[in-house]
């Protein structure tokens, strides 16, 4: 018997060996769908039965709540950025940069808000890809296009909306975001704000080395780059996740329905802006807020408002504010805040209209 | 010979620096090991994503920490 299944198993390993790429992954993928399927049910005996918590108390539903999602969030997770951190082996800055250069403001603005989806980015370098971008005659509203989108539209931000609000306002999500990148990108460079870089930034400006490190990885390279976002990004956020949906959890059960209707609802106008303002200091990712945010829409808090908090946390952040001081004069600076907070307002007050 | 840590002093570019090094003391050879830290040098360099490694000005890796393994291959 046991012959029989070493057997096997080397038959196997012999097979996964011969088919390259992707395709190994198929087993892997198929028990996580099912582990992922047991999910819900294994929350719920661990919250009714195992601990004995009576159904339909505050405490029950906060348990139920933050011991069923935490482990779907992270599952989503490690599958999304594995694969995503594969597809981002074809998307480097430097082709999206070659890509990217000598495009029309309009057409720019456009196609940089999209690949700042797809194109690695840590706020840590941002300005190392600002500066490769401008030197090598990315126009500066384009750039900034591509700077508001790719910390705001993210996969994390993508999974954690997927998971806890479904497609449609992960689609909207999307929508607005890539409006906003796109128009204030586009308004930045109307306005010709190069004037406000740092002078020595201004001496640079198309005068860049574009020498690229033309690389073309194996399968077996993209699924490391894949483990390795893994490791990385999972790494990161994991603890944002858990402490988000704990206090998600907490505002589930314990804060009572409709209680929120009143200051974040839909009628009171100012709510918007005032979300927009306090998320500019807050500094988390993603992974942190949404479980948050989906916790005040469980309690009456419009949609709008909700989105216009999320996106202002995320996009608008100080340290990186702080980053891009060390090329960008104070004016500029400012403007980029005030155009990116007037289009997520914006955002929000279409919401909580249409909605 | 003449390896070149370029990055601004974040958690990763540490972690390559530190690589860098056990690599270098590995394969007993001397080789100077410098930090590039201002924003203007990286920028000559082309690199846009940091860390990233030059050996004798040319750059060799962006982006990512690279095990003593790999920085090895690359010294030789």
């Amino acid at each position: 018997m046991s012959t029989l299944h070493s057997e096997t198993c080397s038959q196997y390993l012999l097979l996964a060996r011969r088919l390259k790429g992707p395709w190994i992954l198929i087993p892997a993928l198929m028990i996580w769908w099912l582990i992922y399927r047991i999910l819900l049910p294994c929350a719920q005996w661990t919250t009714y039965t195992l601990f004995g918590l009576p159904q339909g108390s505050h405490l029950g539903a906060s348990v139920e709540f933050f011991l069923y999602e935490v482990p779907k969030v992270l599952m989503l997770l490690v599958v999304v950025v594995f694969g995503v951190g594969i597809v981002r082996t074809f998307f480097t800055p430097e082709r999206t940069r070659a890509i990217l250069a000598g495009k029309r403001e309009s057409v720019g603005n456009v196609l940089a808000a999209l690949l700042g989806i797809v194109t690695p980015f840590c706020s840590c370098s941002a300005v190392p890809l600002f500066l490769g971008f401008v030197q090598s005659g990315v126009p500066l509203g384009v750039t900034f296009s591509f700077l508001i989108a790719a910390p705001m539209i993210n996969e994390v931000a993508v999974v954690l909306l997927l998971g806890m609000f479904g497609w449609k306002i992960t689609a909207i999500y999307i929508g607005a975001g890539l409006t906003v990148a796109i128009t204030a990108g586009w308004l930045i460079g109307r306005m010709k704000m190069e004037r406000y870089l740092e002078p020595w930034v201004i001496e640079l400006l198309g005068k860049g080395r574009s020498e690229v490190l033309e690389t073309r990885p194996t399968w077996q390279e993209r699924m490391q780059a894949g483990m390795h976002a893994v490791h990385e990004i999972v790494g990161r956020v994991w603890l944002f996740v858990v402490i988000g949906i704990a206090i998600g959890a907490g505002i589930h059960g314990y804060v009572p329905t409709n209680s929120l209707a009143g200051w974040m609802g839909k009628e009171n106008w100012w709510s918007v802006p005032l979300a927009a303002l306090l998320g500019v200091p807050m500094y988390s990712n993603a992974a942190g807020i949404v479980p948050v945010i989906q916790a005040l829409l469980g309690k009456g808090a419009a949609l709008g408002t909700a989105l216009a908090f999320m996106m202002s946390v995320i996009a608008l952040s100080l340290p990186e504010m702080i980053i891009l001081r060390r090329v960008l004069r104070p004016r500029l600076i400012a403007l980029f805040i005030a155009v990116v907070a007037f289009g997520i307002i914006c955002v929000g007050f279409l919401f909580n209209r249409i909605l | 010979m003449k390896i070149e840590i370029l990055g601004t002093g974040c958690a990763k570019c540490k972690a390559l620096f530190a690589n860098v090094q056990k690599a270098v003391s590995e394969m007993g050879i001397s080789a100077e090991i410098e930090k590039v830290e201002d924003y203007h040098q990286i920028a000559n360099y082309g690199v846009m994503t940091t860390p990233a490694l030059a050996v004798d000005g040319k750059v060799k890796l962006a982006g990512r920490v690279a095990t003593p393994e790999e920085i090895k291959q690359m010294l030789r």
